[in-house]
């Protein structure tokens, strides 16, 4: 899911939904018609106004009322399984971070999509987002805005070091660079899903996966973390943790506090989600922080770990599933379809900075004058990868969260595995999480 | 408790059959009025209780003898005591087990000192301050305990707190430490929060212990020459070991049960896990009901045997030391005389 989540105060998609609410009760419309209850991550208020915006086009066949879950994707999946396993009749329309879908979908805890409904919603979708809508080679939920993390530079500091940033880089070359001027790299060495993220990406940026077979249950389940890759991952943070390439704080360091590092005199290279473009331009429109930085600030591919593969950037978003138990399960499939309209999508983009899952939404002109990054963006949702697409999502990115931190503890020979075998024990029911 | 002081050797168990048989006839209208009432007054919360309490801890014992992960219902079987097993087993259930054990001991034992002295200055205080004073030194316990953790992280986190800034003179603080990445420094940030949070409470408990202390009795000692170590060590302190002991086993109870400081603060990170935060995790974040179960009744058991130990060993009176009322010395007294 996209650092949004987790950066913007609730509080504005609080007052949003209200609003709406207010507006959807006050107009009186259509009191008789299905009340659609839309679960949502917090934003800033764009799915409250896209449930207004279709509640209205929906001309009395249903009104949808949002309801919002926690900050944290981690919690919003602890919140939506408890209903989901209780058989609550509510959860209509769920907005569900990618990872956490196929151990919802496993049991049947999700409606079936309708095949026309998969075929509207799929047309145009990048690639990588649509895989992290799937479980079983099926599509459970619709993909609605997709996320990915590019590689942020300082302009300045890339300059100095004489790289030239429209060529990939590698994360040998930033390290090198962090090390001799003495800079920071913005990385997230908190012991949080970010972790997972991370080294997932430097997994895939070597065409090697976590998890063998991503479908095997508990008792079959195999990782690849013992492997030529997952050393190489571990050099990597090691790396960064040993020689305090992330700076003094990196183990409480999120995708919020990285940006702030980038913001500061050490900042260099970054890895993170598009949010820190808007928020970066707040931030030096408000006068919080130098007002040169926006424009000392670049934008590339996120960084391979080999020269000559190219990188696998990390996948985030949100998709959007109907519960299983819901009362109107094809008047949800009407609204998600209203809602997921690349039109709606760039609307999206442009007000609340969550990028599109849809090819056609890059198009829309409002997207090039808002993120001029925009290509960049998705080019990369075109070569990103999701993280293991398995029921067993939460107990394998809690143990790598778990091995892979402090990064300072990270050795190469022993902690990929470590976390392997940890994994595989957790699984069998052999220990404790 | 009481009952054995009043069970005194050589008294017949028949013969207090026949006494009570003798007294029978004359209290029954009114003590049965009396026990109609009560049971009226106390049912309705006895059966809430029970409701509330009760049924919880007798699912949680069945809940943690089956296998059962919530989004896998088709797949729960019935595995009797093998997460019991499991957690006994796992070198993490100990290290968690000794963490908290550390947290609920030093945290007590400090509490106990700093809650005495403020206890003292309470009682001491000039009539016109105690209000305020008591207030004030309260008002820590006012807080609620998410707030107060949020507020210490903040003030000693890395990025927006201000401890390393002001306390840079101080060797081994400087901008660059991390407070919460290692053990050491994490578990003393969460002890101190919970200490600076919950010594009221302990001072509150003591300070209702030293009034019940007759002012006589320490004028008698000063008569008698003793000096103010004496006074405390030989009078008032022996005479308030009810509610010593009270205040001690209500905060070590408490103590054990941490979740809040270390939820927010670490999460459970720098090896700083709890009992408590080890149940959420397996119960709400890894869905795991059985397992998760089965941390809580351990959990539970522990604090059961925490009271046991209490009651049986250290002979705490749970009813003696909060009653303000003076009972407190006569009961303390009556248990005495029993006892030897």
């Amino acid at each position: 899911m996209g650092k949004l989540q987790k950066h913007r105060t609730p509080r504005l998609a609080l007052a949003a939904a209200a609003a709406s609410a207010l507006l959807l009760t006050s107009c009186g419309q259509s009191d008789s018609a299905p009340v659609l209850t839309w679960y949502i991550n917090p934003d800033d208020g764009g799915q409250a106004a896209l449930a207004q915006q279709c509640t209205e086009e929906a001309d009395g066949a249903y009104r949808i009322n949002t309801s919002l879950l926690p900050n944290d994707a981690p919690d919003q999946r602890e919140q939506l399984a408890r209903r989901l396993a209780a058989g609550d009749s509510s959860l209509d329309i769920m907005s569900l971070d990618p990872p956490f879908i196929p151990e919802l979908a496993d049991p049947g805890f999700l409606a079936p999509v309708p095949e026309e409904v998969a075929e509207r919603t799929t047309e145009d979708t990048l690639e990588g987002a649509l895989a992290g809508a799937m479980w079983d080679d099926e599509l459970v939920a619709v993909p609605f805005w997709a996320n990915t993390q590019l590689l942020w530079y300082r302009e300045s500091v890339a300059e100095e070091a004489g790289i030239n940033m429209d060529e990939p880089v590698t994360w040998d070359q930033l390290m090198d660079v962090a090390a001799e001027q003495e800079k920071y790299l913005g990385v997230q060495g908190i012991r949080a899903e970010s972790m997972t993220v991370w080294v997932n990406a430097l997994m895939e940026s070597q065409e090697e996966s976590i998890l063998v077979d991503p479908s095997a249950g508990a008792e079959e389940l195999e990782t690849n973390l013992d492997s030529e890759a997952g050393r190489r991952s571990a050099e990597i943070l090691s790396r960064i943790g040993e020689e305090g390439l992330g700076g003094p704080g990196i183990s409480s360091m999120d995708e919020n506090q990285s940006m702030l590092l980038f913001q500061g005199d050490d900042g260099s290279f970054m890895v993170n989600w598009p949010f820190v473009w808007p928020a970066t331009n707040a931030a030096a429109e408000e006068g919080s922080i130098d007002s040169q930085i926006p424009e000392d600030m670049g934008w590339a591919q996120y960084p391979r770990v080999d020269p000559d593969t190219e990188a696998a950037p990390p996948l985030g978003g949100i998709n959007l599933a109907v519960g299983a138990e819901s009362e109107h399960p094809e008047l949800a499939y009407q609204a998600i379809e209203c809602v997921v309209t690349p039109e709606n999508q760039a609307e999206y983009f442009v007000t609340n900075g969550n990028p599109p899952s849809s090819a056609a939404a890059f198009e829309d002109s409002r997207v090039e004058e808002g993120f001029p990054m925009a290509e960049a963006i998705r080019d990369s949702l075109d070569s990103s990868a999701p993280r293991p697409q398995t029921p067993f999502y939460n107990e394998i990115s809690e143990s790598i969260q778990g091995e892979f931190t402090p990064l300072s503890g990270v050795d190469p020979q022993t902690t990929p595995a470590q976390t392997d075998s940890y994994i595989i024990e957790v699984l069998r029911g052999e220990r404790l999480l | 408790m009481t009952a054995t002081a009043e069970n005194t050797p050589g008294a017949e168990p028949g013969g207090r059959r026949d006494r009570r048989k003798d007294h029978s006839p004359r209290k029954s209208d009114r003590a049965k009025a009396e026990v109609r009432l009560g049971w009226m007054l106390a049912g309705p919360a006895f059966v809430v209780m029970l409701a509330v309490t009760a049924y919880p801890i007798a699912q949680a014992v069945f809940d943690s003898l089956w296998s059962y992960r919530l989004t896998a219902p088709d797949e729960r079987s019935f595995i009797f005591l093998d997460n019991y097993l499991l957690l006994f087993t796992d070198p993490m259930f100990w290290r968690i087990f000794g963490v908290t054990l550390l947290i609920t001991i030093v945290t007590v034992a400090v509490e106990l000192v700093l809650g005495f002295g403020l206890a003292i200055v309470m009682h001491k205080a000039l009539k016109s301050l105690r209000g305020l004073l008591r207030t004030s030194i309260l008002v820590p316990y006012g807080i609620i305990t998410v707030v107060s953790a949020f507020a210490w992280y903040y003030m000693f986190h890395i990025n927006s707190g201000f401890v390393n800034n002001w306390f840079s003179w101080v060797p081994g603080i400087d901008s660059e430490l991390d407070w919460f990445a290692n053990f050491g420094t994490a578990i003393s940030v969460i002890m101190a929060s919970e200490i600076w949070k919950t010594t009221p409470f302990i001072a509150l408990l003591l300070l209702a212990g030293l009034a019940q202390v007759p002012d006589e009795l320490v004028e008698a000692a000063r008569v008698d020459g003793a000096t103010r170590w004496q006074q405390y060590s030989r009078v008032i302190i022996p005479n308030m070991k009810a509610a010593i002991m009270v205040a001690l086993l209500f905060r070590a109870l408490d103590a054990f049960r941490v979740f809040d400081n270390v939820f927010i603060m670490t999460g459970g990170d720098a090896n700083t896990e709890v009992l408590a935060l080890l149940a959420y995790r397996q119960s709400i974040s890894r869905l795991e009901i059985g397992l998760g179960s089965a941390v809580s009744v351990v959990l539970f058991i522990a604090v059961l045997l925490m009271v046991f130990i209490a009651i049986k060993l250290f002979n705490v009176d749970l009813a003696a030391g909060t009653d303000a009322s003076g009972g407190g010395n006569k009961k303390t007294g009556a248990k005495k005389g029993g006892g030897k």
